[in-house]
């Protein structure tokens, strides 16, 4: 017997991966030299963005931030000893220090710019219970208190103070309840929609009729005014239904409140305005400008044409022969059509069709444009998620007796609207960049004032620093809401991948 | 035994007009008919009484007087006494050159990016992701203008190229010259030409055909005719027998040398611009205007293809490859047989939409003062006339006409590769 042993009997350790396939060099191997094409190419995209940053990043990082004119940069630079073969070469950015206020809103005025931050403040707060239900209500009412009682803070004066602390104790105390409780406490917490306290979707029920106020401001009693007619409308459909069927007080709440709105909220505000005068400074939409402009535009339109745009979806999906081919021509001709020849109507023609004498804002007309524009692209958005859903789905609905509208409401809709949600922010994404076509017009949003500014002696000649800064804010803007998108479409996927 | 008996035949009243789901539907239609009647003739009530208020009644009759401005991008002849009529003609025209430049550039640049997007190559991928988003984040509008911007204030001046010793010079052997007033490049032109065929004599929609021009694309249609049946024929050889001829070099041949030839025996040549006086001359001059819309209106549109082109190649589930390996198939003949008719199925209908968004995005023009269809009609024309309702009218029903087209060509196409279910 030999005591040959050919089979190992312990186990080597083992050894660590060569060094080329780990950390940075096996990173770079394995994903930037992988074959000789990819090598080219690498080496290609290196040298190009060499080029784009040498070019770039020394005319961006210049000490011109205090120039107050073409001339005095050129100076700044030249002193700096950043000049180029035409002389002084780098960016001016005294203009954007000296005029970024008027980018952001325009003519609006200097005084009360704290009106439009605080609506924008406010429409996040607004936003946040419908986009990100994962928040707890308690999350949202403190954010809430808390904008509001920096808003009111700003504005100076001792009531302000006082009232605007008393906003923040409560934003402090109902967080102070949020921190104390422990964590699986939160949880369920947040399960449960923090019963104690309202829903917060009631602000973003009365924030359209606050936005407004904010922005033009007049009288306190207008949008009051403006919000009894629903009252009125809930009110009346309440006290009748009963009475005379549901269709009937129906009709009669949908007629009520126009009336209403028509005829008598004038002489309400103005009795109310003389007994009780409370509101704000009143800004024309005329000094309405740049980028508060563009997101003035681009929230209502997108807001308005959600409902328009579900409507004339269902419209076009139903059985009706006539009300589809009216949905079907109106959504057809709209998409059909360049927005600028739509914005031509508003500012040409829009007044000649309605009754004589009526002559009303530029920016409401802009408004009311960019809302049908809207809502013929959201309609076909919806109408693909409608589409998208299996017919069993309807069956369904059928099968358990539910009349159209129930079905709709409590089946169809809430799975059409999730699948259509991507589409829904590219939707909004694009309105919001179309917005600059109203500086063709003439309105003075970032581009056209871009236009007035570089028309000014001072920056006559300044070109890439107003169109960067203007497409870098907009980019910000998109970017985030696409990335917003993404996210809420992993969030709503339920399926199982 | 049963006796069934039928429901009792019960009198028509009023509220089974709501309440009955016979009639219902009918109901609502005729009320929203109705109402919808009632609109229209409430804004075509209004819209008649305010322009006799103005003093405008409506009427086409200004198309046919002098336009009275000049158009300086054209493709036809035009002097600012023709028509509106004509000027807007000329304006469609110029919509349709740069909708028809941007859909190639941005269709090659889109496919392009959106293939290098999937590169594994890790710096590549993320150079076309900022590329993408960079773009289609920011306003075309802006893309434009600021086009517009740079051709103006980086480019040389037409007077920097004289001289001795020129600041600037042109390219590609003297033959292209790239100024801030616009790009001059050479065109074809013909020694022993047949001239041109003037149509429609004096109306305002004369044009000119060359019949040099219809030669030789009528030449090159034949041969790639031909090209294809030399195809077929393989394809049917290899079919019978299994083998496949070798045909290339025949379809090659078919297809360049009788076009060469046409082209040699009507004497084609290059005609270069060349510096006169304070400006180029000769050669086909494209404004920068054109440049400056047709470059962003291309990169835009080509940010949103690549995500699409992206998106259809994904699409295509990593088991069609497996299995087109399995059966045997070589790499191209997987890619031609299996990958593309099934990315290309996902592709075409939004590529087609974002053709759509091109087309309709080129009348920004007016921004950066392109004299497309909107420049001139919706522009100069309305300005001048003061008559808003028939221009912007007769505007809209052009780019209708277009939008209609294109979609109807993109549902036909969406039939015709629908997948068969049954």
């Amino acid at each position: 017997m030999t005591d040959f042993s050919y089979v190992r009997s312990e186990m080597l350790d083992e050894k660590a991966p060569p060094s080329s396939s780990t950390g940075l060099v096996g990173w770079a191997r394995q994903n930037l030299f992988n074959g000789v094409a990819n090598s080219v190419l690498t080496v290609l995209s290196l040298i190009v963005i060499y080029f784009i940053l040498a070019a770039i990043l020394p005319w961006i990082f210049v000490p011109t931030w205090n120039g107050t004119s073409l001339q005095n940069c050129r100076e700044i630079l030249t002193a700096a000893g950043s000049v180029g073969e035409h002389g002084a070469s780098g960016a001016c950015w005294g203009v954007i220090n000296e005029r970024w206020q008027q980018l952001l809103f325009g003519f609006y005025p200097d005084a009360e710019r704290w009106r439009p931050i605080l609506a924008f403040a406010l429409l996040f707060v607004a936003v946040i219970p419908v986009l990100f239900n994962m928040i707890s209500r308690r999350m949202n009412w403190v954010l809430l208190l808390a904008v509001l009682g920096v808003g009111i803070m700003t504005r100076g004066g001792a009531v302000a103070l006082v009232i605007g602390v008393a906003f923040l104790a409560a934003a402090v105390y109902v967080a102070f309840k949020m921190f104390g409780t422990s964590k699986g406490d939160r949880a369920l917490e947040i399960a449960e929609g923090a019963k104690r306290l309202p829903n917060p979707l009631i602000f973003s029920a009365i924030f359209p009729f606050i936005a407004p106020w904010l922005l033009w401001g007049g009288s306190v009693w207008v949008p009051i005014g403006a919000a009894l007619g629903f009252l009125i409308g809930y009110g009346v459909y309440r006290a009748f239904v009963g009475a005379i069927g549901s269709l009937g007080a129906l009709i009669l709440a949908v007629i009520v409140p126009i009336v209403w709105w028509l005829f008598l909220v004038g002489s309400f505000s103005s009795l109310m305005d003389s007994i009780l005068p409370f509101g704000l400074e009143a800004v024309e939409s005329r000094k309405f400008g740049g980028f508060m402009l563009s997101i003035t535009i681009g929230v209502v339109a997108i807001a308005c044409s959600l409902p328009i745009g579900i409507v004339l979806a269902l419209g076009r999906q139903s059985d009706l022969m006539i009300v589809k081919a009216l949905c079907v021509g109106f959504i057809e001709f709209i998409r059909g059509v360049p927005l600028i020849t739509l914005l031509f109507v508003a500012s040409t023609l829009l007044n000649i069709f309605l009754p004589p004498g009526t002559n009303f804002d530029i920016i409401l007309r802009v408004l009311i444009m960019v809302t049908l524009f809207a809502s013929a692209y959201m309609a076909e958005v919806i109408r693909g998620g409608l589409a998208a859903l299996p017919t069993g789905q309807y069956e369904a609905a059928d099968a358990l007796g539910l009349d159209y509208w129930k079905a709709q409401r409590l089946i169809i809709m809430p799975q059409a609207l999730k699948i259509s949600i991507p589409g829904i922010v590219s939707t909004f994404i694009g309105v919001f960049k179309d917005t600059v076509l109203v500086s063709i017009i003439a309105l003075l949003d970032p581009l056209g004032l871009n236009n007035a500014i570089r028309a000014d002696a001072n920056w006559n000649g300044i070109v890439w620093e107003l169109y960067g800064f203007i497409a870098l804010i907009f980019f910000v803007f998109c970017f985030s809401m696409s990335r917003y998108s993404m996210y809420l479409e992993r969030k709503l996927r339920t399926d199982h991948r | 035994m049963t006796t069934t008996t039928d429901p009792h035949p019960e009198s028509f009243r009023l509220s089974m007009l709501i309440y009955d789901s016979r009639y219902r539907s009918m109901t609502i239609q005729i009320v929203a008919l109705i109402g919808f009647l009632l609109l229209i003739g409430w804004l075509i009530s209004n819209t008649a009484q305010n322009l006799i208020t103005l003093g405008k009644e409506p009427s086409f009759g200004f198309m046919t007087e002098p336009a009275g401005y000049d158009i300086n991008q054209r493709l036809l002849d035009y002097n600012s006494q023709d028509s509106h009529l004509r000027a807007a003609l000329i304006g469609l025209l110029n919509t349709l050159l740069v909708a028809v430049m941007g859909c190639i550039a941005a269709t090659i640049i889109g496919v392009v990016v959106g293939v290098l997007r999937l590169s594994n190559n890790w710096i590549v991928s993320r150079l076309m992701a900022v590329y993408v988003e960079g773009f289609r984040n920011v306003p075309v509008l802006l893309w434009i203008v600021f086009g517009m911007a740079i051709l103006i204030e980086t480019l040389p001046p037409p007077k920097a190229f004289r001289g001795e010793n020129p600041e600037a010079s042109m390219l590609l052997g003297d033959s292209v010259a790239l100024t801030n007033r616009g790009f001059y490049v050479p065109e074809p032109l013909f020694s022993r030409g047949l001239g041109d065929v003037h149509l429609l004599g004096n109306s305002s929609l004369r044009f000119d055909v060359s019949l040099d021009l219809i030669a030789v694309g009528a030449v090159f249609l034949a041969s790639i005719l031909i090209s294809g049946l030399i195809g077929r024929r393989a394809n049917a050889i290899q079919n019978a027998t299994g083998d496949r001829p070798t045909v290339w070099f025949w379809r090659l041949g078919v297809v360049v040398l009788p076009t060469v030839l046409v082209l040699w025996i009507l004497g084609f040549y290059l005609g270069y611009p060349e510096l006169k006086g304070f400006n180029f001359k000769g050669g086909t001059y494209m404004r920068n205007s054109l440049i400056a819309l047709w470059a962003a209106l291309s990169l835009y549109t080509a940010a949103f293809i690549a995500e699409i082109v992206r998106a259809g190649i994904l699409a295509v589930s990593k088991g069609q490859t497996e299995a087109a390996n399995a059966l045997g198939l070589r790499p191209r003949r997987t890619m031609s047989l299996v990958i593309l008719p099934q990315a290309l199925r996902v592709i075409i209908p939004p590529l087609i939409s974002n053709y759509l968004n091109l087309t309709k995005n080129s009348s920004l023009a007016i921004a950066v003062g392109y004299m497309d269809i909107t420049g001139t009609l919706g522009g100069i024309t309305l300005n001048q006339t003061g008559r808003e309702l028939e221009t912007l009218l007769m505007l809209m029903l052009v780019y209708l006409i277009i939008s209609l087209t294109i979609s109807g060509v993109m549902n036909w196409y969406n039939e015709s590769v629908k997948l068969k279910e049954r």
